[in-house]
């Protein structure tokens, strides 16, 4: 409620913000479109969602305006995410292995 | 106290000026926070939802479905892939500008155009849950998928898709309720005295939704 808070930003940044998104949007599309694959197809991806996750979240959701003390608190729980990503990426790599290697045929 | 009133330069500093005294730690307003919070936790199940399809997708020893063939339209007779998918996408992410701009008309005094404004996230949503039950019928009336197995591949595929769109669906749904709801109460001059940061609230949920189906595309339809 303070007057850091409720800073306003013209609606300029809103828009170029929202064409940008238009933009990559279209852009991921356009590689299941083309046909990309392999590594090509998923770094693409994935560096188009983290841009557009990245305005998402620091444009249209304020959090580049938010308090660094609001920062912290938000971010550092969501880090035991990937941690979670790689526990379960070895498991299912175990489960694959111990089907091929026991249920086949 | 020398040191707590020369202005904190880093991060860290910052921080522990903050929370190192027993006073307010986070100077904004409380409702904010709370619906901050309210999304962690919900980054959290969406998180484990899509970890989940990572963890059956990998082990999987049947082929993945290809999603650009099941999710693709016929237009004209043109094989269209993911054509559905990618009008969604426009949709939500035409209703997340539209409700950035409601909250800057908010704060800046302006109900007639806030009221509208959120009218029209509100319909652009509802088209958008529109839309995925028109998805969900073709997906089980056409292609014979099921949450427990389906003709094109892998059987996990059904379990995860109806799991993870279904709940992303239900939080459009909510949004829209609470969208018009608020909406509603903007118009009727509610919040003429409290202030308009109920209107920033709702866009940060408003803003989540659009933000996850970012995952979901990229993952579940795109990968």
């Amino acid at each position: 409620m303070n007057a850091e808070t409720q800073e306003q930003h013209p609606l300029g940044l809103y828009f170029k913000v929202w064409g940008l998104l238009f933009v990559i949007s279209a852009l991921s599309y356009m590689v299941d479109y083309m046909e990309l694959q392999g590594l090509l197809r998923w770094s693409l991806i994935l560096i188009f969602m983290v841009l557009k996750a990245g305005l998402i979240l620091s444009v249209f959701m304020h959090f580049a305006w938010e308090p660094v003390t609001l920062r912290i608190a938000l971010l550092v729980p969501t880090m035991a995410i990937p941690v979670f990503l790689v526990f379960m990426a070895i498991e299912a790599r175990y489960t694959f292995t111990s089907r091929i290697l026991f249920l086949a045929g | 106290m020398t040191e707590m009133n020369t202005r904190p330069k880093t991060y860290w500093q910052h921080m522990v000026v903050d929370w190192s005294a027993d006073k307010e730690a986070f100077k904004v307003n409380w409702g904010k926070v709370m619906m901050w919070l309210f999304l962690v936790g919900d980054t959290f199940i969406f998180s484990i939802f899509l970890i989940g399809y990572m963890n059956v997708r990998m082990s999987a020893t049947e082929a993945w479905p290809l999603t650009s063939e099941v999710f693709a339209l016929v237009v004209g007779g043109h094989h269209i892939p993911l054509l559905l998918i990618a009008i969604m996408t426009f949709i939500l992410i035409t209703s997340s500008g539209t409700m950035a701009m409601a909250v800057n008309t908010a704060y800046q005094g302006n109900k007639k155009a806030t009221f509208w404004l959120m009218v029209t996230t509100a319909i652009l949503g509802a088209s958008f849950v529109g839309l995925q039950a028109y998805e969900w019928t073709k997906l089980i009336v056409d292609e014979g998928i099921r949450p427990w197995g389906n003709p094109q591949g892998a059987a996990q595929f059904g379990a995860t898709f109806f799991m993870i769109t279904g709940f992303h669906g239900l939080h459009v749904t909510g949004g829209v309720i609470y969208l018009a709801v608020v909406a509603y109460k903007v118009k009727r001059g509610h919040y003429d005295k409290k202030g308009f940061q109920i209107v920033e609230i709702t866009g940060l949920y408003w803003h989540f939704v659009d933000l996850v189906w970012v995952f979901i595309f990229a993952f579940f339809y795109l990968w």
